[in-house]
């Protein structure tokens, strides 16, 4: 009789919890912001456990079903999408939820390329930045982000571009003069600067002269300068070529406080001609004089 | 027959083998380090005394080397090595002497030319250093009369240089990953062109920097075939000059042995630079630069150091161009011994002959490395 009873006894229980289980709903929130407290309300009775798996992220609580589940605050952080599994002996109830980022930047990844390229060229600076919040979270919310290109020599540029899916960019122009341009970018009053090292571009008019130096021409360039009156960099080469009647002389010299210059046998007769990377200067033929 | 076609093979190799041991020929012997009445360099004859002097020189056994000589009075045992090894370090001082060959020029019973050619072996290849050797014979023996040539010495002086140098101070391990690098130079391939040789297929071409900064570039090439599957990728590995400052223009050669040219369908050109701390100096001046015609034609001309910096070791690449300015081919020579300042030295490159036809001009460029620990 009594064990009978007991088995009896034993089947409606697991009846009962199983029951009870069943009716513990999960009611979850939609979506919730990363790092904020929320509460899960539950309903039924006795001992339950509850599992919540997101990116990166898993939370595992205890919980008396019938009172509400506290998610205290910077619990979830990780921006994402979210199962919540209660599980009661051999029942369990699931929800998903998503996770969103705070809506506030915190800290901005910006990328500027290139870091150096010559003056005066049309959209020739890209800035890309990418948004975060306090928890590294990408905040796919738009943002606007505000971008400055300053230099010493040109007025500020300036362009806002508001982000897609956390990222927004843009493309600058190089100013006419050499030297570092700050490129700044701003997003909800955090911001990123970077160094553009603005050089100077291609040699414009490279002229050399050629003057008797005893034995030798002692051959010299004027100071040279790019197509917007940059001096161009120190240390450019610069090749001087002698080409006389079967025989040829040539040099590279680098460039050093904006002038070339190089020594070479006089020929008479001898035409001299200069040129640095793919530009040409002029030509002189040596009669003993320029 | 095949036991019969084994066993003469077999004998063969064996009697070849004492063949060879009895009377080696003697830049095998010096190889061996074989010496002794066997060889077939003595004293007794000039041919072989040359011989001997070579044999010696290759086991810089200097001492016993400047011993056999002739005119010991004329020159000290140490000018006598500088001048085989050269007096600053450069590539002859680390080279070993592969072969040898004396070849008689001219003989009377009491004197004799002979004409010995030293192939030297280095880490870029080999270079042959050639002496006409005038031997007397001084009662029953012949010593050779050591042709030396003196390197010319720069007097001591100053040399004012404005020295100017680029360094780097790349990103650090502890950076944002947003936070942007040093930007790699610019460089362009700004002529390329297939050639067919025998010894396979060659790519060559000229890369500029474009950048304000120094570059070390390397140029990689790959034969596709039509269905887009490479046949081969090479490097120019040392046919280029890997340093090239602002504006500077290199040539390169990539070599595909044994690839026919009638296979590929197209070539991929991959060209990396990397930001590299430079020196603009040392500045070398080719001088008097020639061409030769065929049958030898060879591209000829002199290097100046125009620094004050001595060159360990100097490169020297030329590009040869026909008359409508298009590639014809690319040449180099390594200088073996290093350049003083203000001091010519020749060099010599080697233009393949139905290649030299066509050629209309040239250009060169000198790559050098210098290493102060060497000094």
């Amino acid at each position: 009789m009594s064990r009978t009873a007991l088995i009896f006894a034993t089947i409606l229980l697991a009846a009962a919890l199983r029951a009870s289980a069943q009716d513990a709903t999960l009611d979850v929130p939609k979506s919730v912001v990363a790092g904020t407290a929320f509460s899960i309300p539950t309903e039924g009775s006795g001992q339950a456990t509850l599992y919540i798996a997101g990116p990166d992220q898993v939370l595992k609580r205890d919980v008396q079903l019938g009172q509400p589940i506290a998610i205290a605050a910077g619990d979830l952080y990780n921006a994402g999408h979210y199962v919540a599994v209660l599980s009661s002996g051999s029942a369990s109830n699931t929800a998903q939820f998503d996770v969103l980022p705070v809506t506030q930047p915190a800290s901005i990844s910006f990328l500027a390329r290139p870091s150096r390229l010559p003056v005066d060229l049309q959209n020739g600076i890209t800035g890309a930045v990418y948004v975060f919040d306090s928890y590294s979270n990408l905040i796919t919310s738009p943002v606007p982000v505000n971008f400055q290109l300053s230099v010493a020599s040109a007025p500020t540029q300036t362009r806002t571009v508001t982000t897609n899916q956390g990222a927004a960019w843009t493309g600058m122009n190089s100013a006419s003069k050499e030297g570092n341009a700050k490129f700044t970018a701003m997003a909800g009053g955090v911001s990123a600067t970077r160094v553009i090292n603005q050089v100077p571009g291609e040699p414009c008019g490279l002229k050399m002269s050629a003057h008797k130096a005893g034995d030798k021409l002692n051959l010299i360039t004027d100071p040279l300068k790019d197509c917007t009156g940059n001096a161009v960099s120190d240390g450019t080469i610069v090749t001087f070529t002698e080409t006389w009647d079967g025989g040829q002389t040539t040099v590279d010299v680098p460039l050093k406080r904006d002038v070339a210059q190089a020594e070479v046998p006089a020929h008479m007769g001898a035409h001299l001609s200069v040129a640095t990377g793919t530009v040409m200067g002029n030509e002189i033929r040596w009669e003993g004089q320029e | 027959m095949g036991k019969l076609l084994a066993f003469v093979l077999v004998a063969a190799t064996v009697g070849l083998i004492i063949v060879g041991t009895i009377w080696p020929i003697p830049s095998a012997a010096a190889y061996a380090g074989i010496t002794g009445p066997n060889t077939s360099y003595s004293a007794y004859s000039a041919e072989g005394a040359v011989e001997d002097l070579a044999h010696t020189i290759g086991q810089q056994n200097w001492g016993r080397a400047y011993s056999l000589l002739n005119n010991k009075s004329e020159f000290t045992q140490q000018q006598f090595i500088n001048d085989i090894r050269g007096s600053y370090p450069g590539l002859r001082t680390y080279a070993s002497l592969d072969t040898y060959e004396a070849q008689p020029l001219h003989a009377t019973d009491t004197e004799a030319d002979v004409r010995l050619r030293l192939r030297w072996s280095t880490v870029v290849g080999t270079f042959l250093d050639t002496r006409d050797i005038h031997v007397v014979k001084t009662g029953e023996r012949w010593t050779p009369v050591w042709p030396l040539v003196k390197e010319q010495r720069v007097p001591p002086q100053v040399i004012p240089v404005n020295y100017l140098r680029w360094d780097v101070i790349y990103r650090g391990p502890g950076d944002d990953w947003g936070a942007q690098d040093v930007e790699a130079p610019h460089i362009r391939i700004v002529d390329m062109r297939p050639v067919q040789r025998a010894a396979g297929v060659a790519v060559l071409g000229e890369v500029l920097n474009e950048d304000v900064v120094p570059a070390f570039v390397s140029v990689k090439a790959s034969l596709l075939r039509k269905d887009g599957s490479t046949i081969a990728t090479e490097e120019a590995f040392d046919k280029i000059s890997h340093l090239l400052l602002p504006k500077q223009v290199t040539p390169f050669l990539v070599m595909f042995p044994n690839a026919q040219l009638s296979d590929v369908d197209s070539i991929h050109m991959d060209p990396t630079s990397n930001l590299v701390a430079a020196s603009a100096d040392p500045v070398v001046e080719i001088q008097n630069q020639k061409m030769s015609q065929p049958p030898y034609p060879v591209f000829t001309g002199d290097l100046s150091n125009q620094s004050g910096q001595i060159v360990n070791i100097a490169h020297v690449l030329a590009t040869f161009y026909d008359q409508g300015g298009q590639l014809v081919w690319v040449g180099d020579q390594y200088i073996d011994r290093a350049l003083q300042p203000q001091t010519p030295v020749p060099f010599e490159i080697p233009v393949p002959e139905d290649l030299a036809r066509k050629v209309s001009s040239e250009r060169a460029v000198v790559a050098t490395y210098t290493n102060a620990a060497f000094q």
